[in-house]
């Protein structure tokens, strides 16, 4: 799939090119998680997009469309490990099959497929299983503990029972439950003095992967793959909000450091709010969309219900973008003002 | 009194052609609300069923007396008493079930297929035509709301005919699915249920298109295939 070779690209880029280097720059993340958790999330990869390719090649046959052309273009591939990276690496392997196929069909296919989509498909995974499945969604492996390849396949393939001991809350969401029941009388770094769970920044170990998807995210924009705009203006939101608040009462919020290296937030920034399907097209409306993306994943992993809230807040946004676009459109070349 | 043509009108109208749920798309609030399983989509169905008929039928006999400026006061003030008397009679007999679709059944005076068919339809024919036209509608209704609710509840819970002993109180729920299945809560929720509406109507509009293409090609079949081929 080309897009058309007009004078306003330097080069012919396709679908597939695209996606190929997402993945790559998924790989130093990938490889932080990997280092911290064990090869469960390398499972999860590999289940999630066999999911993935099975759902796409059996919708494409249902539709009508040529197999070849679509099931090579990576874009499910994409979904696929959006999906395996925001769910829990020990999460039995038929919630991420499950959370996979209706990304495919529900949310991409029923809506008309590729570029179709006004939700990103990864994300509407994860909001139905976190509505559907909230106990298995919020069962992370503790920070630590890593199991032996067998122990991991056992458990995520069903074969030895589900051990509580062996998970936790994430560090963003035992940060918000502690801060709730002791209802004031602990502060933040009374909290991030728990060298278990925290590490110099955020949550141990999870900095990294964090730090993972920052360095994949500056390459992509090196590579001109994704603009500066939604990025720069998430982060800059989450630090405005977290910073304020931060300064505001020290001891009840977090840093926005240790926001910005928390939960989902470096993958929503550069990987997820960065769809050019589900996000806004227009680079106002980009800078628009990133910082509402920002400041409601702040608002709901804060104040919410919810362990994070990247995935909501992008759709909500995903939601509004077509009406931002609508009223940013840039000047038309040649004229003063927009027509 | 009445033919059998017509008969079979009504009666495919109610429960296919223009089936309330899945053609009209009205009363969307308790089918979002009550489906939760098939039985609440049944009592609810045939309480509107109930309501429908009796409407119908009043409206029918009533429909020369009735001044046509202020017919739907006039229409929903009829409905509305109506309504009252199965509410009293769910709160009295079925009292469990009562608590369960709560604000439903009094809602069902302000559930469009109600006015919608006494006025589309009672408020023009004889009465007999009009209870039969309540009566297939709220049939219509009643299949839908029995499948969506034995979808959903079967999705989120692996049961079939969940609450059956609020009705008759001998009767289990049957467990379709093993006791560890895990339960797929979206099924139970709102947007579950619009999702398996929208693809129940896909459904209907399937076989639509797929009878429709049948009566096409049905005539001319043998001797047009014949010659394209």
């Amino acid at each position: 799939m080309m897009f058309a070779p007009a004078p306003f690209l330097l080069k012919d880029t396709s679908v597939s090119q695209v996606m190929t280097q997402v993945c790559l720059a998924l790989v130093p993340g990938i490889a932080a998680y990997a280092w911290l958790v064990g090869p469960a999330i390398l499972i999860q990869l590999v289940v999630a997009s066999f999911a993935a390719l099975v759902a796409e090649a059996a919708l494409l046959k249902l539709r009508g469309k040529p197999l070849a052309m679509f099931l090579s273009d990576g874009s499910a591939v994409v979904t696929a490990w959006l999906i395996a990276l925001t769910f829990p690496p020990l999460a039995p392997w038929w919630l991420v099959a499950t959370a996979t196929v209706f990304a495919i069909v529900v949310a991409k296919h029923l809506y008309g497929g590729l570029g179709q989509n006004p939700f990103n498909p990864a994300m509407v995974a994860f909001a139905v299983c976190i509505v559907s499945f909230p106990a298995l969604m919020a069962q992370w492996p503790s920070v630590g503990l890593q199991l032996p390849l067998v122990e991991q396949l056992n458990v995520i393939f069903g074969l030895s029972p589900r051990v509580d001991a062996l998970s936790g809350a994430t560090p963003l969401d035992a940060m918000k439950t502690a801060l709730k029941l002791a209802d004031g009388e602990i502060d933040v770094a009374h909290l991030l003095a728990n060298q278990d769970l925290y590490g110099n920044f955020a949550g141990r170990g999870w900095e990294w992967v964090a730090a993972g998807y920052l360095l994949g995210g500056l390459w992509m924009w090196q590579r001109g793959i994704i603009t500066w705009h939604v990025p720069v203006a998430f982060v800059a939101s989450l630090v405005a909000i977290s910073g304020a608040l931060w300064l505001y009462q020290p001891a009840h919020f977090a840093s926005p450091l240790f926001h910005l290296l928390s939960g989902g937030a470096m993958l929503g920034a550069f990987f997820i709010a960065t769809d050019p399907v589900s996000g806004c097209t227009t680079p106002r409306g980009k800078l628009i969309f990133g910082a509402g993306a920002g400041l409601l994943a702040y608002v709901i992993r804060v104040f919410g219900g919810y362990p994070d809230g990247v995935a909501f807040a992008v759709l909500l946004m995903n939601l509004c973008a077509p009406l931002i676009d609508y009223l940013c459109q840039p000047a038309i070349f040649g004229m003063k003002d927009k027509a | 009194m009445i033919t059998r043509d017509e008969f079979d009108t009504i009666a495919r109208n109610g429960i296919w052609k223009q089936n309330t749920s899945i053609a009209q798309i009205l009363g969307l609030c308790p089918l979002l609300a009550v489906t939760t399983n098939a039985v609440n989509g049944i009592m609810l169905s045939l309480a509107t069923i109930l309501v429908m008929a009796l409407s119908n039928v009043a409206v029918a006999s009533l429909r020369n007396f009735i001044p046509h400026e202020i017919r739907i006061p006039v229409f929903i003030l009829i409905v509305a008493a109506l309504v009252t008397v199965v509410d009293l009679l769910f709160n009295a007999n079925l009292h469990e079930l009562y608590l369960v679709l709560g604000i439903f059944i009094p809602l069902i005076v302000t559930n469009c297929i109600v006015l919608a068919r006494v006025e589309a339809f009672a408020a023009k024919n004889p009465p007999l035509q009009s209870t039969l036209d309540g009566v297939f509608m709220g049939v219509g209704m009643l299949w839908t709301l029995a499948l969506l609710g034995a979808l959903r509840e079967l999705l989120g819970n692996g049961t079939i005919l969940g609450g059956i002993d609020m009705v008759f109180p001998a009767l289990q729920p049957i467990h379709v699915l093993p006791e560890s299945y895990p339960g797929f809560l979206l099924g139970l929720l709102p947007p579950g249920a619009f999702i398996l509406l929208g693809c129940l109507i896909a459904w209907k509009n399937w076989m639509d298109a797929r009878a429709a293409e049948r009566a096409r090609l049905k005539p001319p079949a043998p001797v047009a295939s014949a010659g394209c081929h």
